[in-house]
């Protein structure tokens, strides 16, 4: 619900309908009573406290809101949050374990592949899902793999070659 | 941008999908892919006082062919799963080429076909696409399933001729008779962008001869434009430079743009001749590495 | 035994970020990641209409909402003297409307509830009466003297008129085009653009009644100036302010100016007595906040027949929207437009300037810019090239005759900016090698039977970079100079604040590198934070490409200073006189006797257990950085483009950077400014713009209308680099963020006019949609001037 921002007031009163959600996140099962109107950004923001998902144009055009929903990227502020019940959602949270980084990541912080950050973990989810795809994808592969998230900061060029160096690391450890 | 307030189902199937739009009488809207949707909710353009999502209908996530080629699309297909579809690239070039011109990658995800169709939107690819190819939706109501033609479903500005009770929940796409080729071309100004002009063109060919010709055009009119019969020059001709000239002329002539930002309205019926003039020389140049 | 500087990450090394680690992780902290107890959301009521007067405003069904805490509108402002804000100009802006609307978008009222999806509920009941009044879209329509008043609050407005502005020469410049042989021509329009940042502004105010404390978290480039115009306008002491600017999703000049948002949360904290956010939605940043450029000019060269420049007259007109609200010195009011022609030897040059309101949103903000050098450097770049092409003389051979040659610095402009460094035929020459000039008409010649035109388009430009110094340059009377302050610890670690504040530039990395070159302390050892008023020394932000020529100087200043009580303590310990000791990389020796040494952490541990005689312990200092002159990098960027003349749809062949930004501290960090600043510079090219129809509605209200390039479209760049050090720079740097995307969209627009040239058009006004290409093609007229202004 949106009562979720609600951290000292009553909540919602009767009129207001709520539906029951269980979803998977980051390979937690969570329960939650949510507002229909609820988007899922918000959910993951705002009920999750999972900040690394951003809200950058409202339209479904930037894509710095993308996660991964049932292992295909989704913008997570043109769904629900009531859509998410009974499916899987992975956020950049979910990429790195403890100790260990998923090259993906690695290769943006090699290879320059982000300066101010704010689109870099729908970029990174969005890289994720092409790699599951194609291991081995070309330049052209990455930028249109790439075109439903905006970068301001970096031309992409960097983004492109971060994705490439994600690819060489993994096609590395698979043999 | 927030939605306004709505409530919501998630029906597991569709007599229950059905029952729920026909007891709101009209104050319902069914969900799909929400690519659309979702951000007219958070315009506020759209507020309906319920949303029933038929993402948990079973069954209909599917494109596939009849034996005898006649393609049929379910309403969770997502244009995604038509981009990267194995059977569209042969019998169904125009589509092949349409799928990947799709907003953009990550939408594609999500957006369904039908849904796209159903949205009506004069620069919507899709509806194009179908109008081109001669399609039609099988809608589901309380009284059961009825077939609409493609060129009956649109009926201007995302309006569709759906009752407040039935659901698109298939597209039906005929096979062609003889060897199918068609294209589709949209000039936009980056990913995602809508069309300036876009053209779809279908044809049905025996050997070298065009049997049947569809098109049809998005982004050039206040809905999306019929040039089937335009087309209709073709029929029973060869592509020759002249033949390829005249179908060019009748199908921009069909056009209806107005002027705006994007271009003036000259530019735009420009852009729709050479679009066809260049899907049809490919045709033709790909019938003659053929023979 | 000196240490390896590259190991140990100082100047040189393209050291991986140190900021990624949070990024990448998603662990940034922007604003809207920022979550108080008990915070409340606030959400604002904008103006459908562009230009109207407010007749009522009736809140009451708002206030019925359950959830809504507080509706304000300008009238509960206005009880508080806050219903105007003064701008960075030293004009006026509405925070919340009172007597009209004057924009689209304007502030009209704000809702607080405990949930942003309630204010949104809360404000749709709103109920605002307009009386529209005509709309004034462009300057033309202000210039008519019985255009209505926007400005009628203003007592002393009795024009659309903003102001009039003129440097150079007049007399001189006359004398010149008296003389020429050819007089070229130029009439073009930079259109409006957003810088949009990706993360939209915001801010959260929280209000401590018990202390009288205010902490507000906000989306800004430049937090101590947000500080002292607190102070001002809300009257609050200003020990008692806290700005916090945590990480920002990019600024590019968005994030400089003060907004009502900012202003109104501040107010909605004090009356409710909790913590108020604010976040902007995007279409809110598009259409009220700043936006960059929307300057017409008219260009003359007067051109002697061998191909020199003897004189330029430049005349511009630009568009400012309702409230002159351009952070900008206060000396220019048409900000450094006059360092245009920089970087070629002309004689003479005249520059005339009109600014004008218009219903559109306030700004004219410096986008990625140091205050209108982008325009000064586009109108230079398409001046120059239709020049060559009215003399019949190459453009590169043009360039050649006129840049200024390296044996002529410091050498003065004929405005009086004195420009000190470069080598700018080097540069131009490895471009041109680098982009295949010399075979380029053949290939053009190969291309055309193929049905294609190709262009070739150069861009050849310096820029000022880093205001100060402090005698010229001042934003609301407040010197342009700035800080930085290093606290070397025990154990040698150390910790680096500045008045500056990063938005992606990673100074998270480069300072600490600075250090590392001045002190030989590891940059891995060094952390450094900006943008908490708290903590940081007084600095006036960042913008304008000023970091690295002021901040960073006064890094290297500051553990220069450190450096220098170190040395003290040094003798000391060697016991030997200051003067026997000498500095490598990391520690100081006995002169005669390198074996003899301390380390800089030997020094720092002594600097708090074992200070000599008469010495204050400690290792911590500050240093305010004014600095002497500009700093001026150099650029040549070069473009070869194909256009399909059936459709007008071009692509980018090849594009070559050449940049001479003096010593690079992180060459990796400067080639990722280079590429981002291209990229900017192709998007305002080739599909970035505002533009508004006949009744102020704005057309770009979205990013589906608002188009920027994804990595599908956008070219791929080849960099060049050549190094001239800054002679006044402590380390040799100048600056570099906005050099890209001042000097590249005339390389955009050059390549595309120059495949056209054979038709005999001279210009194509950006952005370059397919359209406006095809029209020019198939005209052979320029696509120039005043856009016409579309029916709504």
């Amino acid at each position: 619900m949106t009562s979720l921002y609600e951290t000292v007031s009553p909540p919602p009163g009767d009129d207001v309908p709520t539906n029951r959600i269980n979803l998977t996140v980051n390979g937690q099962l969570r329960t939650m009573d949510v507002e229909p109107r609820l988007l899922l950004v918000h959910l993951l923001r705002q009920g999750l406290t999972l900040t690394g998902t951003h809200t950058g144009c409202d339209t479904s055009n930037c894509g710095a809101c993308t996660v991964l929903f049932d292992g295909r990227p989704a913008k997570s502020c043109t769904m629900l949050a009531v859509q998410a019940d009974g499916h899987s959602v992975q956020t950049v949270e979910g990429m790195a374990t403890s100790s260990e980084l998923d090259p993906i990541q690695e290769g943006f912080k090699e290879e320059h592949g982000l300066q101010c950050g704010y689109c870099t973990p729908g970029m990174m989810l969005a890289a994720k899902a092409l790699l599951e795809r194609n291991p081995n994808p070309t330049e052209d592969d990455v930028r249109w793999a790439l075109s439903g998230n905006l970068c301001r900061c970096t031309g992409y060029q960097n983004i492109v070659k971060a994705v490439l160096w994600a690819a060489d690391k993994m096609r590395a450890q698979q043999n | 941008m927030y939605p306004s307030r709505f409530a919501y189902d998630a029906p597991k199937s569709l007599a229950e999908a059905i029952a729920i739009l026909d007891r709101n009488g009209g104050e319902a809207k069914v969900l799909a892919g929400g690519q659309s949707l979702v951000p007219m909710l958070k315009l506020r353009f759209a507020a309906p006082e319920r949303i029933v999502d038929i993402n948990a209908l079973p069954g209909l996530d599917y494109h596939r062919l009849d034996p005898d080629g006649t393609l049929r699309i379910g309403a969770l297909c997502r244009h995604e799963d038509l981009e990267y579809s194995t059977i569209l690239p042969g019998a169904f070039p125009t589509l092949a080429e349409a799928a990947a011109l799709i907003a953009d990658p990550i939408i594609r995800t999500r957006g369904t076909f039908v849904g796209s169709v159903c949205h009506a939107d004069p620069q919507g690819d899709w509806a194009a696409t179908m109008i081109a190819l001669g399609g039609r939706i099988v809608a589901m109501g309380p009284k059961g399933r009825r077939e609409i033609e493609m060129r009956d479903f649109v009926l201007g500005p995302f309006t569709n001729a759906l009752a407040y009770n039935e659901i698109a929940v298939e597209a039906v796409i005929p096979a062609a008779r003889g060897t199918a080729r068609g294209g589709y071309l949209k000039l936009e100004r980056r990913v995602g962008d809508f069309a300036t002009a876009s053209v779809a063109v279908a044809l049905d060919m025996s050997g070298d001869t065009v049997t049947r010709a569809g098109a049809a055009m998005a982004g050039v009119g206040g809905r999306t434009i019929d040039a089937n019969e335009a087309m209709s020059v073709l029929v029973g001709k060869t592509l020759t430079e002249e033949s390829i000239a005249a179908a060019a002329k009748a199908v921009a002539a069909a056009a209806d743009p107005r002027t705006d930002h994007r271009g003036d309205l000259e530019y735009k019926r420009h852009i729709v001749s050479t679009f066809v003039t260049r899907i049809l020389t490919k045709i033709a140049s790909t019938e003659q590495k053929a023979a | 035994m000196a240490l390896d500087e590259l190991k140990i990450g100082g100047m040189g090394a393209s050291r991986r970020r140190v900021e990624d680690n949070r990024f990448i992780r998603g662990k940034g902290r922007y604003v809207d990641d920022v979550v108080l107890p008990g915070m409340l959301h606030m959400e604002i009521l904008r103006s459908p209409v562009a230009h109207a007067r407010i007749k009522s405003i009736d809140t009451s069904a708002a206030w019925e909402v359950p959830g809504v805490r507080l509706v304000l509108t300008g009238e509960t402002m206005a009880a508080r003297n806050l219903a105007w804000m003064p701008t960075l100009s030293y004009d006026t802006q509405a925070v919340l409307a009172t007597d009209k609307v004057r924009f689209q978008g304007q502030e009209v009222a704000a809702v607080i509830a405990d949930d942003p999806y309630v204010a949104k509920d809360a404000c749709s009941k709103i109920v605002v009466e307009y009386e529209q009044l005509p709309v004034i879209v462009n300057p033309i329509q202000a210039q008519d003297p019985a255009s209505p008043l926007i400005r009628d609050d203003k007592a002393n407005q009795t024009s659309n008129k903003v102001f009039d502005w003129e440097i150079g020469d007049q007399a001189a410049t006359d004398a010149a085009f008296a003389q020429a042989d050819v007089i070229s021509e130029v009439d073009l329009h930079y259109p409006r653009s957003h810088p949009s940042p990706l993360e939209p502004c915001g801010s959260i105010a929280d209000y401590d009644r018990s202390t009288g404390k205010l902490t507000v978290y906000m989306t800004t480039q430049a937090p101590h100036i947000v500080r002292a115009a607190v102070a001002m306008v809300a009257e609050l002491p200003e020990q008692m302010i806290r700005i916090i600017s945590p990480d920002l999703g990019g600024g590019f000049g968005n994030k400089v100016p003060i907004y009502p948002g900012y202003v109104i949360s501040i107010l909605a904290s004090i009356l409710t007595e909790r913590p108020v956010k604010w976040i902007e939605d995007r279409t809110g940043n598009l259409i009220s906040t700043g936006f960059g450029r929307d300057v017409y000019l008219k260009g003359q060269l007067a051109l002697r027949k061998d191909g020199r420049i003897l004189g330029m007259r430049m005349h511009t007109v630009s568009d400012h929207g309702a409230f002159y609200a351009d952070a900008q010195p206060t000396k220019f009011k048409i900000g450094l437009m006059h360092s245009t022609f920089a970087c070629y030897d002309i004689p003479a040059a005249h520059l005339v300037s009109e600014g004008w309101y218009t219903n559109k949103a306030p700004g004219g903000v410096a986008y990625r810019c140091s205050f209108r050098v982008t325009e000064a450097m586009f109108f230079q770049e398409r001046m120059i090239q239709n020049a060559a092409y009215d003399l019949g003389m190459d453009q590169a051979e043009f360039r050649r005759i006129n840049l200024v040659k390296d044996d002529m610095f410091p050498y003065r402009t004929a405005f009086g900016f004195l420009t000190d460094s470069g080598q700018y035929q080097k540069c131009l020459d490895l471009g041109l090698e680098a982009i295949g000039y010399s075979t380029f008409k053949q290939e053009q010649e190969e291309a055309r039977k193929r049905g294609k035109l190709l262009g070739i388009g150069i861009s050849t430009m310096t820029e000022p970079l880093g205001a100060g110094n402090s005698r010229e340059y001042d934003i609301i009377g407040i010197k342009m100079f700035d800080s930085a302050e290093l606290r070397v610890h025990m154990t040698g670690k150390a910790i680096l604040r500045t008045g500056a504040k990063t938005q992606g530039q990673g100074h998270e990395t480069t300072w600490a590198q600075i250090v590392a070159h001045e002190l030989g302390i590891p940059a891995e050892d060094i952390t450094v934070e900006e943008g908490d008023t708290d903590t940081a020394p007084f600095g006036m932000g960042t913008y304008a490409s000023r970091s690295t020529p002021v901040a960073g100087a006064a890094v290297a200043m500051v553990s220069r200073k450190i450096r220098a009580k170190a040395r003290k303590i040094a003798a000391h310990l060697l016991e030997v006189s200051e003067e026997d000791i000498e500095w490598e990389l990391g520690r100081f020796y006995v002169r005669g006797n390198n074996e003899r040494g301390v380390t800089i952490q030997d020094c720092a541990l002594a600097a708090y257990s074992n200070v000599p005689d008469g010495l204050e312990p400690g290792l911590e200092n500050n240093a305010y950085y004014d600095p002497p002159n500009l700093t001026w990098p150099f650029a040549a960027y070069i473009c070869k483009v194909e256009v399909d003349p059936e459709t007008g749809v071009w692509d980018v062949l090849k594009f070559v950077a050449v940049d001479d930004c003096g010593v690079r501290i992180n060459p990796m960090i400067v080639e990722g400014q280079i590429m981002g600043g291209l990229t900017e510079a192709y998007a305002m090219a080739s599909m970035q713009y505002i533009t508004f129809d006949e009744e102020g509605n704005c057309i770009g209200a979205n990013f589906m209308d608002y188009l920027l390039p994804t990595a599908w479209e956008t070219p791929g760049y080849e960099l060049y680099e050549v190094v001239t050090p800054c002679p006044h720079h402590p380390i040799g740097a100048k600056g570099i963020g906005e050099c890209a995307t001042v000097g590249g969209p005339a390389a955009f627009v050059n390549a595309v006019v120059d495949a056209l040239q054979h038709t005999g058009v001279r210009n194509i006004d950006m952005p370059m949609m397919p359209n406006r290409v095809y029209q020019a093609l198939t005209t052979g007229k320029n696509v120039s001037g005043m856009p016409p202004v579309l029916a709504g």
